[in-house]
C-alpha cells in the first residue's frame, strides 16, 4: 500500500511460501491479503505482479504449479518467473497471463530473452545486475521484450540465478529455498568487545565496539586473502541509479525496479515518493533534469551503509 | 534386475587460467587418459586467450580422432558483444557438441544439434528438462546445489530419455558475477586486469578470519576451497543411473583422479581404497554435503 499510495505504477507481491525469492517469516501474503492489496493497487491505476521467481524444486513442483493458477485466479496484472519450465505451464495453462522474466533467471542477453519471448510469449524481462549501459542498450536494440533494470536497493555481486554461495554453507539458497543467508543459520557471538557473526558456523566477520555488524551475507563478509583481510566479494553499498534516469529513459527501458520488499514501509514511502518524482521530472523536461540534493538526502537516511554506487553500469567498476 | 551400467568418466572444462604451454602439457597427458568424454574451451572470462578458438578446435580433434567424445562449453556468463561472438562460434562450430551453459547459447542450439545442458542452466525440476530435451539437449548435468535424492527425483519424472551427468569431483562452481574478484583483489580494473589469473593455477584461496580455507577466487568466478569427492558414493550413483561422473581439472593430480575415478567405476577398486588415494591427491579438505541434501561444505563421508 505504501508504494501504490505514493506513486508506483507496479508492485511485486509474492505469495507466504517458497515459491518466489523473499520467503521469510513474517513477509509476503496470504490469499485474503493478496485478495485486498490488488483491489488496492487496481483502484489507485497500478500493476500486481505477482513474484513466482524461485526454481520449482524436484518432487514438489506442484506446488508451484498451483501457486501459478492462484495468481491468474487472483488476477494478477502478470507473474514475474525464473524457471523456464514454470514458464512452459504457465504459457500453456494461462495462455492470457502475462509473464515476466524474473532477474534470477539469469538472462544477460537478446538471445535468450527472444528465446523465452518465442516459446512462451514473455513480454518483459529483468537483467541481472552485471551490463554496462552500453551493454543495456544493445540488449534493448535486439529485443522486442520490454526491459527493466534495476535502479535502486542492495548490490547483489553475484548474477542472480548463479549463486550457490548460500547453499554452501547453509543448505539454502535463492534457487533452492528462496532466500540467501537464512536467519536459522545466523549465530552472533560476543567476545569481549568483539561481535563475531557466523553462517553455518562459518565466521563472516568480526566487527570492533563502533562498527556497525552487518547482516551476515557470505559475500559481504570479511575474508583473508593472501595475508590480507578485507572485503574480497563486496562492501556494503546499494545501488542508486538516479542520477542515470535520463539516459535509462533515452535507451527505452520500460520499467526501473526498485528493491521494496522485506522493508520498512518507512523506507518504501520514502524510496517511491524520491523515484516517483524523478522520474516524473525527467520525463516532462529530460534535458533540464539534474538529481536534486535533497533525493539523495532522503535515500541515504534508508540505504544500507549509506554509501551509493553505479555498480556494473559504471564500467570502471572494480 | 537391470543390469548396472558403468558410469562414464568425463574432464570438465578448465576453469582456471594456465600458461599456454601448460595448458597443451595438460591435455596432452590428458589423451592418455581412461576418460570417455572431454569438454573444452573458456567457460569463465573472455579476456583469458592464451589459447585462441583455433587452438581449442585442434585440441578438439585430436581428442576426437583418439576415440573421445569431444563436448565444446561455451561461457557461464555473457555480457558483451564479443561474448556472443565468441559463443555463437562455438554453438555454429558444425562439428563438435556443445555444452550451453546459458539459455542464449540454448537458442543457438535449438532444433540444430544434440546438445548437452550445462550445470548453469538451473535444471531443478522435470518441466525444465522437458523443454531442454525438446529443444535437443541430449544430456544435463545437474545443478551442483541438487541432492542424489533431487536427482533421482527429476529422473523419474522426466517425459523425455535423457543422460545425466554428476559434478563427481573438483572444486565446486558456486556462483559468477560481474565483477573480476582476481582484478579486485590486484586493485585493478576488470578491463585492465593484467591477466593476473595467470600467477594462481588453482585460484587464489580465501580463508576465513580463523585461517579456514572457505572459497577460492577465480577471476569472475567464484569456487568451493573444499574439493566435492563422490567417488564413496559411486554405488549410488550406479544405482541411480548417473551416465557421466565429471572430473573438474585441477593443477596437480588430475592423472591420479582419473586413474582412480576409472578403476574404481569398473570395480578394480573398492570404495574405500579410492578414497584413501584421492584424500592425498585433493590437496584441500573434501567434501560431499550436496549430495545428502546438507550444506555443500559437510562432510558425509568418513575420513579415511
Amino acid at each position: 500500500m505504501a508504494a501504490v499510495d505514493n506513486g508506483a505504477d507496479d508492485v511485486y507481491l509474492g505469495f507466504r511460501d517458497e515459491t518466489n525469492a523473499r520467503n521469510f517469516a513474517g513477509l509476503n501474503f496470504d490469499e485474503a491479503s493478496l485478495r485486498k492489496g490488488i483491489d488496492h493497487a487496481h483502484a489507485r491505476g497500478a500493476n500486481v505482479l505477482v513474484a513466482l521467481n524461485t526454481y520449482p524444486q524436484p518432487g514438489t513442483w506442484r506446488r508451484w504449479h498451483a501457486a501459478v493458477d492462484r495468481a491468474a485466479a487472483l488476477g494478477a496484472d502478470a507473474i514475474i518467473v525464473a524457471d523456464a519450465g514454470l514458464m512452459r505451464y504457465a504459457s500453456r495453462e494461462h495462455p492470457k497471463l502475462r509473464i515476466h522474466l524474473s532477474v534470477q533467471g539469469s538472462a544477460t542477453n537478446a538471445e535468450a530473452i527472444n528465446f523465452y519471448h518465442e516459446r512462451f510469449g514473455v513480454a518483459r524481462a529483468v537483467l541481472p545486475r552485471v551490463l554496462s549501459l552500453a551493454q543495456v542498450e544493445k540488449v534493448i536494440g535486439r529485443t522486442k521484450v520490454e526491459i527493466e533494470v534495476f535502479g535502486f536497493g542492495s548490490l547483489s555481486i553475484m548474477v542472480e540465478g548463479r549463486c550457490a554461495l548460500s547453499s554452501y554453507a547453509t543448505g539454502e539458497s535463492p534457487n533452492t529455498h528462496g532466500g540467501c543467508s537464512p536467519a536459522k543459520a545466523i549465530a552472533w557471538q560476543e567476545r569481549g568487545t568483539v561481535l563475531e557473526s557466523r553462517l553455518g558456523g562459518v565466521l563472516i566477520d568480526r566487527f570492533d565496539a563502533g562498527e556497525s555488524p552487518g547482516y551476515p551475507t557470505l559475500c559481504r563478509g570479511r575474508f583473508t586473502v593472501k595475508g590480507e583481510t578485507y572485503y574480497p566479494f563486496e562492501e556494503p553499498t546499494s545501488l542508486n541509479t538516479l542520477e542515470l534516469l535520463p539516459k535509462l529513459q533515452a535507451m527505452g527501458v520500460t520499467a526501473v525496479k526498485i528493491e521494496g520488499r522485506q522493508r520498512t514501509s518507512r523506507y518504501v514511502e520514502t524510496v517511491t515518493r524520491v523515484w516517483r518524482s524523478a522520474i516524473d521530472e525527467c520525463a516532462t523536461h529530460p534535458q533540464r533534469y539534474r538529481v536534486h540534493p535533497a533525493w539523495h538526502e532522503a535515500l541515504a537516511s534508508v540505504s544500507e551503509g549509506r554509501q551509493c554506487t553505479l555498480g556494473a553500469y559504471h564500467r570502471p567498476w572494480k | 534386475m537391470i543390469p548396472q551400467r558403468r558410469p562414464r568418466l568425463a574432464l570438465g572444462p578448465l576453469t582456471y587460467y594456465w600458461p599456454r604451454a601448460q595448458v597443451f602439457d595438460f591435455y596432452e597427458q590428458a589423451l592418455a587418459w581412461p576418460v570417455d568424454t572431454v569438454y573444452l574451451g573458456e567457460t569463465v572470462c573472455s579476456r583469458r586467450h592464451e589459447l585462441r578458438s583455433a587452438d581449442w578446435l585442434e585440441l578438439a580433434a585430436r581428442f576426437a580422432a583418439a576415440g573421445k567424445e569431444v563436448v565444446l562449453s561455451t561461457f557461464e556468463l555473457i555480457e558483451s558483444d564479443s561474448d556472443m561472438r565468441t559463443m555463437r562460434a562455438v554453438a555454429e562450430n558444425g562439428r563438435f557438441r556443445v555444452e550451453a551453459n546459458d539459455m542464449g547459447a540454448v537458442a543457438l542450439l535449438a532444433g540444430r544439434a544434440p546438445f548437452v545442458a550445462g550445470p548453469f542452466l538451473n535444471v531443478y525440476n522435470a518441466g525444465t528438462l522437458a523443454l531442454l530435451a525438446e529443444s535437443g539437449a541430449m544430456r544435463w548435468v545437474a545443478p551442483v546445489e541438487l541432492s542424489a535424492s533431487g536427482i533421482a527425483a527429476v529422473r523419474a519424472e522426466a517425459e523425455h530419455a535423457i543422460e545425466t551427468e554428476v559434478f563427481a569431483w573438483g572444486r565446486l562452481p558456486l556462483a559468477v558475477s560481474a565483477r573480476c574478484f582476481t582484478a579486485r583483489y590486484h586493485n585493478l580494473h576488470k578491463d585492465r586486469c593484467e591477466y593476473r589469473c595467470l600467477e594462481d593455477p588453482e585460484g587464489l584461496l580465501v580463508e576465513t578470519r580463523e585461517g579456514e580455507p572457505f572459497l577460492v577466487m577465480n577471476g569472475v568466478q567464484t569456487q568451493s576451497a573444499s574439493v566435492q569427492n563422490l567417488a564413496p558414493w559411486m554405488p549410488d550413483m550406479a544405482r541411480l543411473g548417473v551416465d557421466v561422473l565429471r572430473l573438474s581439472p585441477q593443477a596437480s593430480g588430475m592423472s591420479e583422479v582419473v586413474s582412480v575415478f576409472a578403476q574404481l567405476a569398473c570395480g578394480a577398486l573398492g570404495v574405500d581404497a579410492a578414497g584413501e588415494r584421492l584424500a592425498h591427491v585433493a590437496n584441500a579438505r573434501t567434501c560431499d554435503g550436496y549430495w545428502h541434501g546438507q550444506p555443500g561444505m559437510a562432510r558425509v563421508a568418513q575420513p579415511q
